[in-house]
């Protein structure tokens, strides 16, 4: 899952990258509304964590030109100002979710995994298909009702994947999911770890189509 | 007397009172005189009338025709008292209740006289055709009580009157001083937080002053208290935000199983707590400059000390930059108040600090004036649109520093003032960096 950070404070900003990182995510950071919008306009993200005051202006404005564009990537406003008009304007302007400083870590994890999910059109926690159960929020799997041990990669790629079963992914897509943009992406990873969970849940379960990507087999 | 209405009351009631007292003096001495004039003339007359009679020759009749009915005491009555003497000294006829003793000694006209213990005032006709004096009086006791009694009469119902007069009075005044009990009670009755201005295009010309004064007050307050929200908003803002990354820093500590994201998790805290507790410092320090107390005290103040002083405690991540000093600061003495001259120079260097090249220089210059003191860094300088900004309370500018809080030069702008002296920003003309120019008179 690849989330967007908007935080001018420097150790807050580092607290939010390390801290969802360790949920599993993966995690861009930027400190501007100019940069959010740089990153939005080359990224793809599965959720935006948004501070409202930033130092060229307001979180607001972001999320109004996002909406207005038809940009539908889910919103967690996070700012200090907590008055309930406040949060009210949030929602209104298109936010999906809203949390006041100081917050729990754990928390903002859940909300932003939640905002994530209604973003992909589920209600569901966990992931499910081909006798496989993903459970984001504790980062564990099970394979008929058997633990099945991931790593951090695997998992996020699997999850990738599972989140649409039947829909293709492009080598491209699955390594935008994985890596960050300071991450440096070694040229076969995405294969690499394909092979893998090939081996951990069966051949059959994750089809090569040619030339164009990978999906999840549906069962007929 | 703290009481407008009784004041009045009182002032009203006075002036009243001497009014009538005055008027009444008046009555009493010009009706005296007009009594005086008039019972004058009736001595007159009477004398000139036994005199006419006298002067038809028929005595026992003259002496019939004088009033003669008996006395009544108390009364009115028997007034006029008539004696007639011959030249020659013989009392020829009195009239009843007269006294035995001759009236006066004078030959002719009026005369006061004291007769039997009592002031008599008589005239004399004298008659030379019959050898006779023809003298007529009245008893002057009589005379007054005539005027006293005359007064009395004016005073009596006056004293009826001055009761209602003052309930009236009162009455009236407490009528009259309606619109400021209005005003009195809009006010006792309003909230704490009604700060709206009180209707004085209504009011009466003499309380509009005073609504109008209300109102400035109201407003003036009002200011101050929406200007004390903005800073406690911005204040709770500024600070939720490292308390938001401490508690995450934490989380991330405690959760962590990798010793590397732990240790700079760590790491990140202790940052975070210098950071707030400096912003914690400042945010006391702008408090304070906020309330307004006695002026501050002058002393004699050595700069180079505070130099010292300031160089010495500067916080520093990592390498201190270089500082120097002119040597005619150095040796420089103001009058002034050492702790806010502290606070402006303290928040100038470390803003310079702050926003320094690890190798950079900080120079303390004396100014052309000898009077002022000049702060130069080497760090970016402030964008020109940004100067008039960055001495506003949490405005960060484009180069802000990561341990910046927005506030210090705030905090020095509001302590020059304070000080009487100003704060002048500019960028440096021989090199980039910041010029932080304090100039401090007499």
């Amino acid at each position: 899952m690849r989330i967007l950070v908007v935080e001018d404070d420097p150790i807050l900003a580092d607290g939010l990258a390390v801290g969802l990182g360790l949920a599993g995510m993966t995690v861009d950071r930027v400190e501007s509304c100019a940069d959010a919008r740089a990153a939005l306009a080359t990224s793809t993200f599965d959720a935006m964590v948004l501070d409202l005051m930033l130092p060229d202006g307001s979180g607001l404005d972001v999320l109004g030109e996002m909406r207005r564009s038809g940009d539908r990537t889910p919103i967690l406003l996070l700012t200090a100002l907590d008055d309930t008009p406040d949060r009210v304007r949030g929602l209104d302007s298109g936010a999906d979710d809203y949390l006041g400083k100081p917050f729990d870590l754990d928390e903002l994890s859940a909300r932003v995994r939640a905002i994530a999910r209604r973003g992909n059109g589920r209600a569901a926690p966990c992931l499910t298909a081909c006798g496989i159960v993903l459970d984001p929020a504790s980062q564990s799997a099970t394979l008929n009702g058997v633990p099945l041990p991931l790593s951090r990669r695997e998992f996020a790629v699997l999850s990738a994947l599972m989140e649409r079963p039947g829909i293709v992914l492009s080598k491209v897509e699955i390594e935008d999911r994985l890596y960050g943009w300071q991450e440096e992406i070694e040229s076969n990873a995405v294969e690499v770890h394909i092979h893998h969970l090939r081996a951990k849940i069966g051949r059959e379960t994750i089809e090569t189509v040619r030339g164009l990507g990978y999906r999840i087999r549906v069962a007929s | 007397m703290s009481s407008l209405r009784g004041r009045l009351f009182a002032i009203l009631l006075t002036a009243t009172g001497l009014i009538w007292l005055s008027a009444a003096v008046w009555i009493y001495f010009g009706t005296h005189r007009e009594l005086e004039r008039v019972l004058d003339t009736r001595l007159q007359e009477a004398a000139r009338m036994v005199n006419s009679l006298v002067g038809s020759a028929n005595m026992t009749v003259a002496m019939a025709a004088l009033p003669g009915s008996p006395a009544e005491a108390g009364g009115y009555e028997r007034q006029l008292s008539c004696q007639i003497w011959s030249f020659d000294g013989r009392l020829v006829a009195r009239s009843d209740g007269t006294p035995h003793g001759r009236l006066t000694e004078v030959r002719s006209g009026f005369s006061d006289r004291i007769v039997d213990g009592e002031p008599w005032r008589v005239y004399t006709v004298a008659n030379e055709t019959a050898g006779i004096h023809i003298m007529v009086g009245d008893r002057l006791g009589l005379r007054d009580r005539l005027v006293s009694e005359l007064i009395k009469g004016l005073l009596a119902p006056t004293l009826l009157i001055a009761p209602l007069l003052g309930l009236l009075i009162w009455i009236s005044l407490g009528q009259g001083l309606r619109p400021l009990r209005a005003m009195a009670g809009d006010v006792r009755n309003r909230d704490a937080d009604d700060m709206s201005p009180i209707d004085a295009a209504h009011a009466p010309a003499e309380v509009k002053p005073l609504a109008q004064a209300l109102n400035g007050l109201f407003a003036k307050v009002e200011t101050a208290r929406r200007h004390e929200r903005e800073v406690t908003a911005f204040a709770a803002h500024e600070l939720r935000t490292p308390l938001a990354g401490l508690k995450t820093q934490a989380q991330i500590a405690m959760a962590a199983e990798d010793p590397a994201v732990r240790h700079g998790a760590l790491q990140r805290i202790a940052l975070s707590v210098d950071r707030t507790t400096r912003l914690v410092r400042q945010l006391l320090a702008l408090a304070k400059l906020d309330t307004s107390g006695p002026p501050p005290a002058r002393e004699t103040v050595s700069v180079g000390a505070i130099f010292d002083e300031i160089t010495e405690a500067a916080p520093g991540a990592a390498p201190h930059p270089s500082v120097t000093l002119d040597p005619a600061l150095q040796a420089l003495t103001l009058q002034t108040s050492r702790e806010l001259l502290t606070l402006i120079l303290r928040n100038l260097h470390e803003n310079a600090v702050q926003h320094m090249p690890a190798d950079g220089r900080i120079s303390w210059r004396s100014t052309a004036s000898g009077r002022g003191i000049a702060i130069e860094d080497e760090g970016p300088g402030i964008p020109e649109d940004e100067l008039a900004l960055v001495t506003q309370r949490f405005f960060r500018g484009r180069h802000k520093s990561a341990l910046g809080t927005g506030l210090g030069l705030a905090i020095a702008d509001a302590a020059a003032r304070q000080l009487g002296a100003s704060l002048r920003l500019s960028n440096r003309v021989d090199r980039p960096g910041l010029r932080a120019e304090i100039e401090l008179g007499g």
